[in-house]
């Protein structure tokens, strides 16, 4: 069975690129079961769309409220 | 066109430098250049947003030439970008799964963290404490937004080291992000 940690890492390269078919469906089940883990993917994806913010996304999104 | 001379476009994009090349000076001389470029092109974009948008793609390439100049000449440690994940042992038991004090809870109402001004000063902390070689390579791809094939072959780094650097940063970002806000901010369970 997956490790939290091996999991971890098949996370974060699931943000980079394609997982194995063998690694998805050992990840999704991991992920079935493990509520921290969940978490820690929720976090990632949390931090991406913030970087995103940072790197002028979300200045673009309020000025364009701004000007309507 | 108006918004060349706006302080917050020069704010904007002097802070998405900043935490690019890490260096202030560098960081001033390359929005400068970047500002220069646009004003010497501007006709023709007046929407406001899309012309934003087209003054950071002007910055971004500023920013790549920039490092790919810096990288070259061996003034980034590399070494330190091909490290391990063992400084994160701490954070599982001897089986690898978490432990209980460690283990990820939920963050807490992601959208009104994004609203609030603080919270960016407090990823700005963040991101500035990541060691220079991971720095750069996680903007790279979440800022820059290059696929790891681009960026192996830009810093002629190996595509497995890519992964283990980006997870790395994810890994201290996450915690840093968990001590610094949500630990404060109250947390959903």
């Amino acid at each position: 069975m997956l490790t939290c940690k091996d999991a971890t890492r098949l996370m974060s390269q699931k943000m980079d690129g394609k997982l194995t078919p063998m690694n998805r469906l050992a990840l999704g089940f991991h992920l079935l079961i493990c509520r921290g883990c969940r978490n820690f993917d929720a976090q990632i994806r949390f931090i991406r769309k913030a970087v995103k913010h940072v790197a002028g996304g979300a200045d673009a999104t309020e000025a364009d409220r701004q000007e309507r | 066109m108006k918004d060349l001379s706006s302080d917050r476009l020069r704010k904007d994009l002097l802070r998405f430098a900043i935490l690019q090349l890490r260096d202030h000076q560098l960081a001033e001389d390359v929005v400068q250049d970047t500002l220069l470029a646009a004003f010497t092109a501007s006709s023709g974009f007046e929407q406001r947003s899309s012309a934003k948008t087209w003054i950071f793609g002007i910055l971004k390439n500023k920013i790549i030439d920039t490092m790919r100049d810096r990288w070259n000449k061996g003034r980034i440690d590399l070494p330190e970008a091909i490290g391990n994940e063992s400084e994160f042992d701490a954070l599982f038991q001897e089986n690898n799964h978490w432990q209980l004090s460690e283990r990820p809870s939920e963050w807490a109402n992601p959208e009104q963290t994004l609203a609030n001004q603080q919270f960016w000063q407090v990823l700005e902390i963040c991101m500035t404490q990541l060691p220079e070689a991971t720095a750069r390579v996680f903007t790279m791809r979440e800022m820059m937004g290059f696929e790891t094939g681009e960026i192996c072959k830009e810093l002629g780094i190996s595509a497995s080291n890519c992964w283990v650097i980006l997870h790395r940063a994810r890994m201290t970002l996450r915690l840093c992000l968990e001590h610094r806000w949500f630990e404060n901010e109250g947390k959903a369970c």
